[in-house]
């Protein structure tokens, strides 16, 4: 009997209702499953180290009972074991986080582990660091650190497993492990089996980026249609114990799962498809085969499996300074080329109003922005494709509904059409001022001295 | 919105947009963009048209320093791996869109009659 693997989030921001649909089919099917949560990108943990700082509550996934509420009770009545990165820069305090969500939804215990040991920032002096292949940048000096992460692999997350974690709490592991150390535990995969561990490596990498295999940041309208784009089903990955898999989604979800989607994100974030460098195999793509057995059902074949590499990747974010971003519109007759003039006048007011070694970038969002460099190159060159900015604005008298609906928009990124980027947030209390007539008689008007003795006003 | 897009994709000459599909991601300042052709016969045109350099002159006003490109020929695709075109990468980069995840894009913009 296959091993179910089913994706409730590929990164922060993701749609945080996804997962409801895919739990429900994995309690259906009653088989051996787990639900893995990705919600940890590099930019991510960077963030919230950053937040933790200045809040203690501020280390891990924001979103995390929001993700977690609507599967929590039917993923622990059906044996269904959770595993999160969810963790980010303080799984510790995530988990405190889980157990009041429990005590809130009445689940009486929960078993919830934390996996440590990714966070290496106290001792970055004394670790023999060599740079990544592609890293130009050396070590920040010691008071800009921030962060040092190490992408931990499957190991730890097997053993809280072991342990009966029901919730498993991690921060950096890399995101295949989530997937792969649920399938060592359940087939008792052994650690130098490479085809397997590449095998179930691959179901992770094909699972962790949520609804990009089956639908999401795909489609483009008249060339890859996708259907239901607002329901999309994330993936379930059917993993047998010889290691074959096949990659679906819920019935009745929108989405669709072909070998096109399947193969767009095989190659994701890979570089070399003959050496796909993780913690606890290097991956082997060179003669994979990709197969579309039923509607929505494509099976992965031909996974093969090296020695995993002798070092582990680790992250290091330091304090580089400020960012600032500004925006205004211009529309209507010769509006590019007023603003054209009006970036021109700011670079120029830029130019004595600001330091030297202020670095800025002129964009202007509809004629010309994200293709181009930072100082401007391909202004001029044409764009006839032109280059697009949806903007949403929302109000509502509670910031909750603000925030789900701009986090919306954010989902965008993994659940939205193909080639979207350049997200941005923000939410602030809005001031309104309204204007109203009295009548003159009610308005009693003068001047009036304190006094000095009576204490009372004249 | 789609309507629109209609409309541009009619009258626009053939590009590589018409015969392939890609997808973008990112690592630190390194890109990889998986491309594919959509009907497996068109696998070895996309072979001549794309190369390491006609990607590199592409990319160039983004910096690139390094194409790398790998084939794929059972899955009608290759992976080009970019070095150094993300301006600081996604924690560092002035650009709105730091990952460059919509770069994918700008690589199927390539007219087809430039081999």
């Amino acid at each position: 009997m296959s091993f179910l693997l089913g994706s409730g989030a590929g990164f922060s921001g993701d749609r945080t209702d996804a997962a409801i649909a895919v739990v429900a089919e994995l309690a259906r099917r009653r088989q051996p499953s787990a639900l893995v949560f990705e919600t940890l990108g590099e930019r991510t943990l960077a963030g919230a180290h950053r937040r933790l700082r200045d809040d203690p509550e501020g280390g891990y996934e924001p979103l995390i009972e929001e993700l977690l509420e609507p599967v929590l009770a039917t993923c622990q009545d059906n044996g269904i074991a959770i595993l999160g990165n969810f963790g980010a820069a303080d799984p510790a305090s995530a988990c405190c986080r889980v157990h009041t969500l429990a005590r809130r939804l009445e689940l009486g215990s929960l078993v919830v582990a934390e996996v440590f040991g990714d966070d290496v920032r106290d001792r970055l002096e004394m670790l023999d660091l060599t740079r990544w292949e592609a890293e130009s940048r050396d070590l920040p000096e010691a008071g800009a650190l921030v962060s040092a992460n190490v992408y931990l692999g499957a190991a730890p997350l097997v053993e809280a497993l072991e342990l009966g974690a029901e919730v498993v709490v991690a921060g950096r592991v890399a995101d295949p492990a989530l997937f792969l150390a649920p399938l060592i535990k359940h087939f008792g995969w052994s650690w130098d089996d490479w085809d397997l561990l590449a095998a179930g490596t691959m179901a992770g990498h094909l699972g962790e980026c949520g609804s990009q295999v089956s639908g999401g940041y795909f489609a483009d309208p008249g060339f890859k249609d996708v259907p239901d784009m607002a329901r999309l089903g994330y993936p379930i990955i059917e993993v047998e114990a010889d290691g074959t898999l096949v990659v679906t989604k819920p019935p009745g979800t929108g989405g669709l799962v072909t070998i096109e989607t399947v193969k767009e994100q095989l190659l994701y974030e890979v570089h070399d498809p003959s050496a796909y460098l993780t913690p606890d195999v290097v991956v082997d793509l060179s003669n994979v085969r990709i197969e579309q057995v039923a509607p929505d059902r494509v099976a992965v074949t031909g996974i093969r499996g090296k020695p995993a590499p002798d070092r582990l990747k680790t992250t290091v974010c330091h304090d580089a300074g400020w960012q600032g971003e500004a925006e205004i519109s211009y529309a209507g007759p010769n509006a590019l080329e007023r603003a054209r003039l009006a970036a021109d006048v700011l670079r120029e007011r830029l130019s004595f109003r600001a330091p030297q070694d202020l670095k800025a970038r002129f964009d202007i969002i509809g004629h010309l922005s994200v293709f181009n460099d930072d100082a401007g190159q391909l202004t001029g060159s044409g764009n006839r494709d032109g280059d697009y900015r949806l903007r949403l604005a929302v109000e509502h008298p509670k910031k909750r509904w603000v925030e789900r609906a701009t986090q919306e928009l954010l989902a965008l990124y993994c659940a939205g059409p193909a080639g979207g980027g350049g997200v941005r947030r923000q939410f602030q209390r809005r001031l309104l001022s309204s204007s109203y007539l009295v009548r003159r008689e009610d308005i009693v008007a003068g001047a009036r001295l304190k006094s000095a003795t009576r204490g009372e006003p004249a | 919105m789609s309507q629109e897009s209609n409309a541009v994709m009619c009258v626009a000459p053939k590009r590589l947009h018409d015969i392939a599909h890609a997808r973008a991601g990112d690592k630190g300042d390194r890109l990889n963009i998986a491309l594919f052709a959509y009907r497996h016969d068109d696998y070895e045109r996309l072979v001549s048209l794309v190369t390491e350099g006609k990607v590199k002159a592409m990319f160039a006003h983004r910096g690139v320093t390094r194409v790398q490109r790998y084939l794929m020929p059972a899955l009608g695709g290759m992976n080009l791996v970019l070095d150094d075109v993300l301006q600081g990468g996604v924690n560092g980069a002035l650009n709105l869109d730091g990952h460059g995840k919509t770069l994918s894009f700008l690589l199927l913009s390539m007219p087809l009659d430039s081999v």
